[in-house]
C-alpha cells in the first residue's frame, strides 16, 4: 500500500535506525518527543561540541574578553500574517528572543530569505516593515542578509531564517545547568495564545473572542530581573511545545525535578476555550512572547514584581518550585489538588474528533 | 448541580465550576460514604476516560470502588481495515482524504496516514465535514473523501455534509463511513462472560445528540444503573455517587447526571438528519470483533456517496494485529498497563494499537499521565 521510493535512503544509512519512519514526517518538526529524536539521531550526532552540547536556547563562548551569544531560527507560518502579528515579527522577536534567553543583549541580526514566485510585492513589503519596526523595538540592527527565489508551488509564499549576536554583560551563567533545588518557576504571561491566534486564522475556527498572539521582544524583560540583581538560573522562551516541553527539557537537562500548580499557570479565557473545544492542551501550545524563568527562591517576590512592571510582563505568575530527586521529571497539580506527571506530547497536538 | 465559583479569579466563566478543589473533595467524601460494598463501574467515552486520568479523580475514590474504562473512543474502536482503506485512498493520485487529526497516527496493517502523506499522498486535516465538501466543491478535478469516523455525536454533521454534497450537486465527493453506536457496545459488554462491569457512566455527548431513551431497556434488561454523566471532574465524581447510590439500594435506572445538557429525547433534528442519510448496519470494533447492528453506514438513497463503493473497496478485511490487547482494554476486561507491550514495545511513537494514540484512548492516557510514576514505584518496591 506504500509507494515504493527507488532508493528512499538515498544511499545514507541512519546510524540507529530513526524508528520506523524511512521519511520525514511533519510530526518530527512538532516540538514533541519525535523531534528529540530527530535532533539527537541524526543533528546532534553528527555536529557533537560543547558549545553545541549546553543545548540552551542559543550558544554562549568568549572572544577576546568578551562574552557572546549567537543563535539562529528559520521562520515557516501559515498564514503569513494573523492577530497580533506576522512572519517578520516572529522573525525578529524569535531571535532577539533566544538571546535574551542566554542573559545576552542582542544586538546583529542576518536575515535569509527565500521567496515564492508570485509572492505579492506589498506582501513582501509588509513584512519587511514589521521587520524594521520590531528591530527597532529591540534594539538591534539588520547587518547581513541574503536573498533567493524558488518557483511558485515550492514555497509557501515566504520563509525567513534570522541569526543573531548579542553581547553579555555580565557574569551571571544562565542555563539549566545553573537549575537546582529549591528553585522558583516563574511565566512572564498567560500561555497559549499565539499558537491559538495562528490556528483560528489558518483554519477558520471561531472562538468567541478574537486571540491575539502574544509575540513580543524579551530582552528588556530579562534586563530588568538582571540589572535588579536577581540570581537569574535559568530563562526559556516558551515557543514550539509551549511550557510542557521547556520544562521537561530543563528538569531533564539539570537532572531536577519540577513541581507547577495548575490552577496558578495565567491562560485567558478564550485560549481555555478554544483549546476545551480542541482537544489541545494550553500549556503545550507555542508562545512567542513568554518565557519561564528559574530563580534563586529568596529573589522570588522581587522578580515577579520586576517582571509585572516591566515590558510584555504584566501577566507574570510563580507557578512552582524545583526539586531535588530523580528521575528528573515535571508534575502538575491539577485544579481538584492531585499531582500527575507532565509529559512532552508525542508529535503535533492533533484537535480530537469530539 | 449546586457547584461554587472559586471567587479568586473573575475571568473564568464555563470551567472552574466543575472543576472545583473544595467541591472535589465534598464528592470524594460523599462517594466513599455511600459505597459500603465493592463495586465495578465503567466510565463508556473516552472523554472521560481523558478527565479521569488527566485530574486524578480515580485517585479520590474509596477503595472498594473499581473503574474501568469504556469503548467510548473512536479512534480506537476503528478497524484496522479501514485504516487500510483509507491509506489506500489517500495514496491514489487525484484524491483528497480529509480527516480529522487523531486519525493520522493510528497504524494500520502496513502504514498509517501521515508516512503516506509524507510519501506524496494529498491528506488533509480538517476540523469539520462540511470544509471537507468546500474543498470538494473548489477541486471539481480531485475525489474529496471525507473519513467519517465516531459516535452517534459526529454522525449529525457527517450526515449534514452528505446532504449539502448531494444539494450542491457534487459528484466528487463520498464518505469513508466507520460510525459505531454505543447501545450495542455496551450490550456486547454486559452479554460477554467475562464482563465484570456492574454500573455505567454513559456518554453525555451522545446523549445530547441522542437522548436516553434506548438505555432504558438496557438497564431493566442486564439489571444495571446507567447515569448519563458529563466530563468535568465534578460530572465524573456526581455520576459515580449516583451509581454507587443505585448499586448500594439495589436499584437499576437510567438516571441524568448532565442534565444542564441532556433531555430524555436527545436532539431530534440531529436525529432525523442522522436518519435521512444513515442506516444501521453491522459493524467490526478494533480488538472486539463484529458487533450485529453496532454501526451506521450510508442509506441505500445516498450510496453514490460510499468511498468504499467507488474505490472498489468494499470486500477488502483485514486481521487485528495479535499483540495489542486493545479489545481486552474496550470491553474494561484489563488495564492498559496490565498489557505486556505497554510503554515498552507499544508507545504513542509507535503504537501497536490505536488506543495508544488518541487522546481519549485509555492506553495513551495511561502512557501521559501514569507511566514515569508507576514505573519507578515498580522499580522502587512502592
Amino acid at each position: 500500500m506504500n509507494r515504493d521510493v527507488a532508493d528512499p535512503q538515498g544511499g545514507w544509512s541512519c546510524p540507529r535506525p530513526l524508528d520506523r519512519y524511512p521519511q520525514v514526517l511533519l510530526a518530527h518538526g512538532g516540538g514533541g518527543r519525535l523531534m528529540q529524536q530527530l535532533l539527537e539521531q541524526v543533528f546532534l550526532r553528527a555536529f557533537d561540541n560543547p558549545l553545541l552540547n549546553q543545548r540552551h536556547d542559543g550558544a554562549q563562548f568568549e572572544v577576546g574578553g568578551q562574552r557572546l551569544a549567537f543563535t539562529t531560527d528559520a521562520y515557516v507560518v501559515r498564514p503569513l500574517f494573523f492577530p497580533g502579528g506576522d512572519i517578520g515579527t516572529l522573525a525578529v522577536n524569535g531571535t532577539v528572543n533566544d538571546l535574551a534567553m542566554c542573559g545576552a543583549q542582542p544586538r546583529w541580526l542576518s536575515a535569509a530569505f527565500i521567496l515564492e514566485e508570485g509572492l505579492p510585492m506589498a506582501a513582501l513589503g509588509r513584512v519587511v516593515e514589521s521587520m524594521r519596526a520590531a528591530a527597532k523595538a529591540a534594539g538591534v540592527e539588520f547587518v547581513t542578509g541574503d536573498t533567493k527565489v524558488v518557483e511558485r508551488g515550492r514555497g509557501d509564499g515566504l520563509y525567513v531564517t534570522t541569526a543573531g549576536l548579542g553581547v553579555i554583560p555580565h557574569g551571571q551563567c544562565i542555563g539549566p545547568a545553573q537549575v537546582q533545588a529549591g528553585d522558583a518557576v516563574l511565566v512572564s504571561g498567560d500561555l497559549g495564545r499565539h499558537g491559538m491566534a495562528v490556528l483560528s486564522v489558518r483554519e477558520g475556527l471561531e472562538f468567541e473572542g478574537p486571540i491575539v498572539s502574544d509575540c513580543a521582544p524579551l530582552a528588556a524583560l530579562v534586563g530588568a530581573l538582571l540589572e535588579g540583581g536577581i540570581e537569574v538560573h535559568c530563562l526559556r522562551d516558551l515557543t514550539r511545545g509551549g511550557l510542557v516541553a521547556a520544562l521537561n527539557e530543563i528538569a531533564a537537562c539539570a537532572r531536577v525535578q519540577v513541581a507547577i500548580e495548575e490552577a496558578a499557570v495565567p491562560v485567558s479565557e478564550p485560549v481555555r476555550g478554544a483549546c476545551e473545544m480542541l482537544g489541545l492542551d494550553p500549556l503545550a501550545v507555542a508562545n512567542e512572547g513568554r518565557l519561564v524563568a528559574f530563580v534563586a527562591a529568596r529573589d522570588a517576590e522581587r522578580a515577579l514584581e520586576l517582571l509585572r512592571a516591566g515590558p510584555h510582563g504584566a501577566g507574570a505568575q510563580r507557578i512552582g518550585a524545583v526539586h531535588a530527586g530523580s528521575p528528573s521529571r515535571v508534575t502538575l497539580r491539577s485544579r481538584i489538588g492531585i499531582a500527575r506527571v507532565l509529559d512532552v506530547p508525542s508529535g503535533e497536538q492533533l484537535p480530537r474528533i469530539c | 448541580m449546586g457547584a461554587v465559583r472559586d471567587g479568586s479569579r473573575d475571568d473564568v466563566r464555563f470551567l472552574d465550576e466543575y472543576r472545583d478543589a473544595a467541591q472535589a473533595g465534598a464528592y470524594a467524601r460523599a462517594l466513599r460514604r455511600v459505597t459500603a460494598r465493592p463495586w465495578t463501574i465503567m466510565e463508556v467515552c473516552g472523554g472521560q476516560t481523558h478527565a479521569i486520568v488527566r485530574f486524578g479523580i480515580d485517585e479520590l475514590l474509596p477503595p472498594q470502588l473499581t473503574l474501568v474504562h469504556g469503548p467510548g473512543c473512536p479512534v480506537c474502536v476503528t478497524p484496522v481495515e479501514l485504516i487500510d482503506k483509507a491509506c489506500e485512498i489517500a495514496a491514489q493520485p487525484g484524491t483528497m482524504l480529509c480527516s480529522f487529526g487523531d486519525m493520522l497516527r493510528v497504524p494500520g496493517t502496513r502504514t498509517d496516514l501521515q508516512a503516506v502523506k509524507a510519501a506524496g499522498g494529498d491528506v488533509r486535516v480538517v476540523y469539520s465535514p462540511l470544509d471537507a465538501v468546500k474543498l470538494a466543491a473548489a477541486h471539481p478535478a480531485a475525489q474529496v473523501v471525507f473519513f467519517a469516523v465516531g459516535f452517534e455525536t459526529t454522525a449529525p454533521p457527517n450526515a449534514m455534509a452528505v446532504w449539502q454534497a448531494r444539494r450542491q450537486g457534487l459528484k466528487n465527493f463520498s464518505l469513508l463511513v466507520s460510525h459505531v453506536l454505543v447501545p450495542p457496545a455496551m450490550a456486547a459488554i454486559l452479554g460477554s462472560p467475562s464482563n465484570r462491569v456492574q454500573g455505567f457512566l454513559a456518554a453525555g455527548h451522545v446523549c445530547t445528540v441522542m437522548g436516553y431513551r434506548e438505555y432504558e431497556p438496557l438497564a431493566r434488561r442486564y439489571r444495571v444503573p446507567i447515569v448519563v454523566t458529563g466530563f468535568e471532574p465534578l460530572d465524573i465524581l456526581q455520576g459515580l455517587v449516583m451509581c454507587v447510590q443505585q448499586l448500594e439500594t439495589g436499584r437499576a435506572e437510567v438516571e441524568n447526571q448532565y442534565a444542564r445538557s441532556v433531555r430524555r429525547e436527545g436532539n431530534l433534528a440531529a436525529q432525523r438528519i442522522v436518519r435521512e442519510v444513515f442506516r444501521v448496519v453491522d459493524r467490526k470494533w478494533r480488538g472486539v470483533g463484529e458487533i450485529p447492528e453496532s454501526g451506521l453506514g450510508l442509506a441505500e438513497a445516498y450510496a453514490e456517496f460510499d468511498a468504499e463503493r467507488r474505490f472498489g473497496l468494499t470486500a477488502y478485511t483485514a486481521a487485528e494485529p495479535t499483540e495489542c490487547l486493545s479489545g481486552l482494554v474496550l470491553q474494561g476486561v484489563k488495564k492498559p498497563n496490565e498489557c505486556p507491550a505497554f510503554a515498552t514495545r507499544c508507545t504513542p511513537e509507535h503504537p501497536l494499537g490505536a488506543t495508544m494514540v488518541s487522546s481519549e484512548g485509555a492506553c495513551a492516557a495511561y502512557y501521559r499521565y501514569r507511566r514515569p510514576v508507576e514505573a519507578e514505584c515498580e522499580r522502587e518496591g512502592l
